[in-house]
């Protein structure tokens, strides 16, 4: 029987239990009462003693939340959320900060190392506050500082001594409204504003917390900083929110990666990521995110519904978006750049893999406002099982936007004959002196390429894993290097079932 | 080394309908001896080494295939190439974005660690792909490109013995390894294959011309007609077929 053939019928035995880090950590959670009305806002604004305004703007959001209507223009579909029927905040009991080992929970710590988090980061947890920086002096691998949000709440933040000898600031959202109350107040929502869309008002009016990352003027932050989100309270809405500022001339590189536990209740995610880029400015945002994408019917995966957007504020500015999405039932995510200042750049890295049912709709949106500003966008898609995946990306150049450019690439990988890619790209061009160029492809795996990796020793699934990956390389070696290997993994894991 | 036993095959297609291609091939191929396949075209040579390396787009409806002693008919293909069963493709594959050292790298450790053997370190790795591409005349930069990606038929055919280097197989197979190569890529190539010749290394070559087998000087030459090897003899029988063409055996088969 013809490999694809064979591929076809493995995909439709696909079981959930391929997922690996499908478990639970047992641990006492401190909740918001369920639901979500006016009341439940003050009690997340409350516990993390908020000051008035935050409280306010958060009402805002809630207010207007109420006005709007949850969109369903996306390919995608799904039975309707019941918002009223979910925790909106959980924090681990006695969580904030651990002054030694002993204090950490047994079952976080066990919950890291299921997870595979590598041993450095694991050792950054284990050696809390001070051994950190002697682990990190010890050890010649490249830095990597881990600010772990376990479920809403950071738990530990590391290399902070050394980050604040670079004048970096990188702490949870919670603490920075503490400590620096003016950025947060200049800078959230300044990007994604409060209204911009259904899930984004949400998440400004229910956010548990996320990170915040202001490098000033001149600094290129001396480590890549990583933050691992994991889901853990069963039906407690996550609501991450990350705000990242590059100032003049800074440079920075932001790892994200996640995976979940897995259930048997459809999970909502909605998250905001907020990056702003001032005048020759860099931001690198990296993404790996494996979360659950249910069983082999679709139930009970987690639903992805994200606003990341960057703000190219000034001029000669970058940001880089790189995003290997594999997990999900759902997926909603179009991670954009606003190229604001002259001369900005915006790029656009993606692999996504979808297997099983899970439904991706994804792609990205880049806006020219300013003169000779560039946009690059590597999208690639794997469809394996019944899965079906939608690329939908924008280009749009602005009247005013002299010389601007914009290069699109977008590749479909299909495996087996009962998935489906669709690619939708909107050009909207009110200047004539700009130059856009699009590419796409869809492929099928091919029966020749896997004899030939066969014949030359290498097994069906390892065959499909090499060629997959050689399919992605553009964007996987836009990944950290550390990242590009986990990325590869990963993809060799998520289509395991697609194969014998 | 090679034992085929009155083998036959046809495509594997839904229906019953399909013609057999193979239609009862005997072949023994000694350890350490080089045997030569010629035959006019569409006769099953192509088809003989897929089914021989396990391509599942045929079904074999009769006879084996033994290797060392070991029936393999049913075999995978990766595990005939962990035995040491090396097919060099008429027409070699395109595997965009994986460079033809990593490719080769996983591939050498796939099939040792079928073995039972541990993986070969990286250095040992790129000194022997050094040696070896010197050997064919390869250059660094065409090692570093994606497998067959982008290469002219001779650079492809000239890269397909660069793998059986690398991979050191007890049995290879050479499908019209001579066409698309110029006097000289010809030369090169039969140097290397030369080079390769062992007293437990034997080898099959598929072949349309008399050229690559005077640089070969195969032990025993096969015509190949409508799916049956139809007659055997020594180097000189080559020589005949050039000279007289496949009408013969064509006449004879129909
Ligand atoms: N995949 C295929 N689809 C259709 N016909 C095929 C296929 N493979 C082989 N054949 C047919 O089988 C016969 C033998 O082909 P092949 O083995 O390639 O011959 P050779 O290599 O001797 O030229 C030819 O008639 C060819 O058309
Ligand atoms: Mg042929």
């Amino acid at each position: 029987m013809p490999a694809v053939k064979e591929t076809i019928e493995d995909v439709k035995q696909l079981e959930s239990d391929k997922y690996k880090y499908g478990f639970t950590t047992e641990i006492e959670q401190e909740f918001a009462p369920k639901g979500l009305n006016e009341d439940t806002v003050r009690f997340i604004s409350a516990k993390k003693n908020e000051p008035e305004w935050m409280l306010e703007w958060r009402l805002d959001a809630f207010r207007r939340w109420q006005q709007m209507e949850e969109p369903n223009w996306a390919k995608v579909g799904y039975p309707p959320i019941d918002y009223q029927d979910a925790y909106y905040y959980a924090a681990p009991k006695n969580a904030a900060k651990y002054k030694s080992l002993d204090e950490v929970p047994k079952e976080l710590l066990e919950t890291y190392e299921k997870l595979g988090i590598p041993l450095r980061e694991a050792e950054v947890l284990l050696g809390v506050e001070g051994a950190a920086e002697t682990a990190a002096a010890a050890r010649e691998t490249p830095k990597v500082a881990v600010d772990a949000v376990f479920d809403s709440v950071s738990v530990a933040t590391t290399f902070k001594k050394e980050l604040e000898k670079a004048g970096v600031i990188f702490m949870s959202i919670s603490e920075a409204l503490q400590e620096h109350p003016e950025l947060i107040r200049k800078y959230l929502g300044s990007v994604v504003p409060v209204s911009d869309n259904f899930f984004a008002t949400l998440n400004a009016a229910v956010f548990s917390d996320g990170s915040f990352v202001y490098v000033p003027k001149g600094v290129r932050c001396p480590m890549e900083l990583s933050t691992y989100f994991r889901m853990n309270a069963q039906g407690t809405g996550q609501f991450e929110r990350t705000l990242i500022i590059a100032d003049e001339g800074a440079y920075v590189s932001y790892l994200e990666g996640c995976t979940a536990p897995m259930r048997d209740e459809n999970q909502l995610h909605a998250a905001v990521v907020e990056l702003v880029a001032m005048d020759d400015a860099e931001i690198k945002y990296s993404t790996v995110q494996n979360w659950w994408p249910g069983d082999a019917d679709g139930k009970g995966g987690v639903y992805n519904f994200v606003t990341k957007r960057a703000d190219c504020r000034g001029r000669n500015s970058k940001v880089s978006w790189t995003q290997v999405e594999t997990g999900s039932a759902i997926t909603w995510k179009y991670p954009s750049c606003i190229l604001r200042g002259d001369g900005s750049q915006g790029e656009f890295y993606s692999i996504a893999v979808s297997n099983g049912r899970q439904q991706a709709d994804t792609g990205t949106k880049m806006i020219h406002l300013g003169k000779n500003t560039r946009s690059r966008i590597i999208a690639k898609g794997i469809a394996a099982g019944r899965s079906d995946q939608t690329y939908r990306g924008l280009v749009s150049i602005h009247a005013k936007a002299d010389g601007a450019r914009n290069f699109t690439q977008c590749d479909s990988l299909l495996i087996g004959d009962q998935c489906g890619a669709h690619t939708v790209p909107y050009i909207e061009a009110k200047n004539p002196r700009a130059t856009l160029e699009h590419e796409a492809t869809t492929s099928k795996l091919s029966d020749d390429q896997l004899f030939y990796a066969r014949q030359r020793g290498l097994d069906e699934e390892a065959a499909v894993a090499l060629l997959v990956n050689g399919f992605c390389r553009d964007v996987l070696q836009e990944l950290p290097m550390e990242f590009a290997v986990e990325a590869q993994k990963l993809l060799a894991v998520s289509l395991e079932g697609s194969v014998g | 080394m090679l034992k085929i036993t009155d083998l036959r095959a046809r495509l594997d297609a839904e229906d019953d309908a399909a013609i057999e291609i193979l239609k009862g091939v005997n072949l023994d191929i000694p350890a350490g001896e080089v045997h030569a396949i010629m035959g006019p075209n569409g006769c099953g040579k192509s088809t003989l080494s897929y089914v021989a390396a396990g391509h599942d787009g045929y079904e074999v409806t009769g006879g084996s295939i033994a290797f060392e002693g070991e029936d393999i008919t049913e075999a995978e293909p990766e595990e005939r190439a962990a035995k040491g069963l090396f097919l060099s493709f008429q027409y070699p594959v395109e595997i965009p974005g994986v460079p033809t050292l990593t490719f080769l790298k996983e591939a050498a450790n796939a099939q040792r660690k079928a073995r039972g053997e541990g993986p070969i370190s990286a250095p040992e790795f790129m000194k022997l792909a050094r040696e070896n591409a010197a050997k064919l005349g390869i250059s660094n930069d065409m090692l570093k490109r994606p497998v067959n990606v982008g290469f002219s038929g001779g650079e492809k055919k000239r890269m397909e013995i660069f793998q059986a280097m690398m991979l050191a197989p007890k049995l290879l197979i050479l499908d019209e390894t001579d066409s698309g190569l110029d006097i000289d890529a010809l030369r090169i190539v039969a140097d290397g294959v030369n080079a390769m010749r062992a007293p437990d290394r034997s080898m099959l070559v598929i072949t349309h011309y008399q050229r690559l087998l005077q640089y070969l000087k195969p032990d025993v030459v096969h015509v190949m007609s409508a799916g049956r090897i139809v007659e055997s003899g020594g180097p000189e029988l080559a020589e005949q077929l050039e000279a007289e063409g496949y009408d013969k055996y064509a006449t004879e088969a129909a």
